[in-house]
């Protein structure tokens, strides 16, 4: 197969379960009991007016006349009117999505180097004590939920040790940099403004942290065993028989291959972060846009709640499509399959 | 066919007795698995005792006692007490009661029809059959199932019941998918071929021949689960889309708590830590049942 083909056939199965997802979700928001018109419009609304909103929004209509409305629209971008914001949904997102982006990627960042770290430690030392700390951690990292490793540090080095701010994503009286890209610390080294993203980068360990730290241990376990079973390999037994020498064995020819199944493990977490955001942006008063879906969920919004779950799946769909065409380039065997060099 | 009673019987039964004995001997050589066993053992009984062994009864629902506000951790109260005045150790120990009650209920709907969906998806490989039912997994899997959970709990009212329907219309697909791979990697082996060259039928297949394979990798899975749903169901009622306030639940008692820090820390760290202290324990448990099952 070559990677045109392997692209086109993963970017229809991605259509295809997003398609289906936002039947399911639309299907869930709308067996609701209860009237979205009169939640939209308040009890003291006059009945004509209520009666006028549900044709606005075609809930006069059958349900899979609906769907295939908001299906139109939604493909011209437009996702409907949030009864939180009363703005477009398309808009909220856009607007809050960027803060939970930089929350997402300074945790993927920590949590590659931490895991990695970790586990090549560990598998180089198997048995001894790096191995056992990172046993250790790995056991911690899995049965603390990162919303308990959030309220832990934010206690901790917030309140306790007032080291670290302990909400937001900057201080009062820092103004925020101009928006371009929309990820405060790097508008800020855009526009040369050093003390905001000294400012932001403070704001940002925290909650990175804690949601960085619930993946960590299982990716470091991963990462040692595959690095003890490349180690036994013949390739990598007979290179150290030549004398060549540890680092260079490390970094030219064992990490590689002994990376692959992390980072396929590591892809799959980092989408999943996305619903721990949903916690610790709430406990750090994380203005992003799980907050923003917490808000939505917790008002009843159906149009927000249809465009957050969506919005979700299509960054859990691109994230593995990443992933896996990242895997399948480090992966010789698959990489020659398509004809590539 | 032997008889029932014949020689061939016994011996196999005293082949499957030591088999058992010799899984046993794995799981209790390793401490870590004996710890899980103690630790869910410990989370069982007290959930399943919880009325008789709590302290303060009063405490678990809407009992008032300001006098009592805020005490911190002593011999009286050894968790505290929160801003009711209600002791947080009993409120605690009936939370187990909760999350168990959780995870038992929506574990026991999920398990056997997820995992026989996943059994007929791999039993037909490349059939319609097999596309139908893992293209609708790759749906309910295209999003981390607590966005869905919350979204079905959200557009229902908040209460301890939709979060449970919430939670058990999301998880059926994990174990579709897990029998499904565990079922492909046996449907090819000479005693499934067999069962079918003397024309067993489908059920015989299915529930005689291929689920005692599969059931050691389910097993680990519903153990290793337990965990999991009960971390749900503590996110949804953090987040206020779960069990309501007075409900000792306690991912509620969390969120209740952190209004408070961080002049009170112990009404939030406490029912934190009793969510760590469950999920640690069913996940040594799980891992030592998975490498006691593991090729012996």
């Amino acid at each position: 197969m070559s990677w045109g083909k392997y692209l086109a056939k993963r970017i229809v199965s991605l259509a295809f379960v997003l398609l289906g997802l936002s039947i399911l979700i639309f299907t869930i928001s709308r067996v609701l009991p209860g009237d979205p018109a009169r939640l939209a419009l308040g009890p003291r609304a006059s009945e004509e007016a209520v009666e006028a909103l549900r044709k606005q929004l075609h809930l006069d209509q059958p349900y899979p006349i609906q769907y295939l409305y908001w299906l139109k629209d939604a493909l011209s971008g437009k996702l409907g009117q949030s009864l939180y914001t009363y703005r477009d949904v398309s808009q909220d997102i856009r607007e809050f999505f960027p803060a939970t982006l930089e929350l997402v990627l300074y945790a993927a960042i920590f949590n590659t180097i931490g895991a990695i770290t970790l586990g090549v430690l560990a598998g180089r030392h198997a048995g001894k004590w790096p191995d056992h700390i990172t046993r250790i951690l790995s056991y911690v990292s899995v049965a603390v939920p990162s919303f308990v490793f959030a309220i832990f540090f934010q206690l901790l080095f917030s309140y306790y040790f007032s080291i670290l701010p302990s909400y937001g994503r900057l201080s009062d009286g820092v103004a925020p940099p101009p928006t371009i890209t929309g990820l405060i610390t790097i508008d800020s080294l855009i526009t040369g403004n050093l003390n905001t993203f000294v400012d932001a980068l403070k704001h940002l360990i925290l909650p990175s942290l804690s949601l960085a730290l619930g993946m960590m241990g299982q990716e470091a376990r991963i990462t040692r065993s595959s690095i003890v079973e490349n180690s036994r390999k013949d390739f990598i037994v007979n290179m150290e028989s030549h004398g060549i020498s540890e680092k260079k064995i490390m970094f030219k020819y064992l990490l590689k291959p002994s990376l692959i199944p992390t980072i396929s493990v590591m892809g799959l977490d980092i989408a999943g972060t996305l619903a721990n955001a949903f916690l610790v942006e709430t406990i750090f008063n994380w203005p992003g846009f799980s907050k923003y879906g917490v808000n939505v969920m917790l008002r009843k919004d159906l149009n927000g709640i249809v465009g957050v779950v969506m919005m979700v799946g299509l960054t859990f769909a691109v994230i593995n499509l990443i992933v896996d065409i990242f895997v399948a380039y480090l992966d010789p065997r698959i990489r020659y399959s398509m004809g590539g060099k | 066919m032997a008889e029932k009673d014949g020689i061939l019987w016994k011996l196999l039964g005293r082949e499957r007795k030591e088999i058992y004995r010799r899984r046993w001997y794995k799981f209790k050589s390793n401490p870590l698995s004996v710890l899980g066993l103690g630790i869910v053992a410990t989370v069982v009984f007290s959930a399943i005792l919880a009325p008789y062994i709590i302290p303060y009864p009063e405490s678990v629902g809407l009992y008032m006692n300001f006098t009592e506000a805020f005490q911190p951790p002593s011999l009286k109260h050894p968790f505290g007490t929160d801003g009711y005045g209600r002791d947080i150790f009993s409120r605690t120990i009936y939370g187990f009661r909760y999350s168990l009650l959780l995870a038992t209920v929506v574990l026991s709907i999920v398990v056997v029809p997820g995992t026989i969906l996943g059994m007929i998806a791999g039993y037909y490989r490349d059939t319609k059959i097999e596309t139908a039912i893992m293209r609708l997994t790759d749906i309910f899997l295209g999003v981390p199932p607590l966005i869905l959970a919350l979204a079905v709990a959200s557009v229902l009212s908040p209460n301890l019941i939709n979060s449970m329907f919430a939670i058990t219309l999301m998880w059926w697909p994990w174990y579709t998918r897990l029998a499904y791979s565990s079922t492909s990697a046996v449907v090819n082996e000479p005693f499934v071929k067999a069962a079918q060259l003397i024309g067993s039928g489908l059920k015989h297949i299915l529930f005689k021949e291929i689920a005692p394979n599969i059931m050691g990798s389910i097993l680990t899975k519903v153990t290793l689960d337990v965990g999991w749903v009960i971390l749900i169901g503590a996110s949804l009622s953090f987040l206020g889309l779960g069990a309501q306030p007075p409900t000792p639940d306690l991912g509620t008692m969390v969120a209740e708590g952190a209004k408070y820090l961080p002049y009170y820390w112990w009404p939030t760290i406490f029912p934190a830590m009793a969510i760590v202290y469950i999920i640690l324990g069913f996940n040594l448990l799980g891992d030592g049942i998975r490498d006691a099952l593991s090729s012996d």
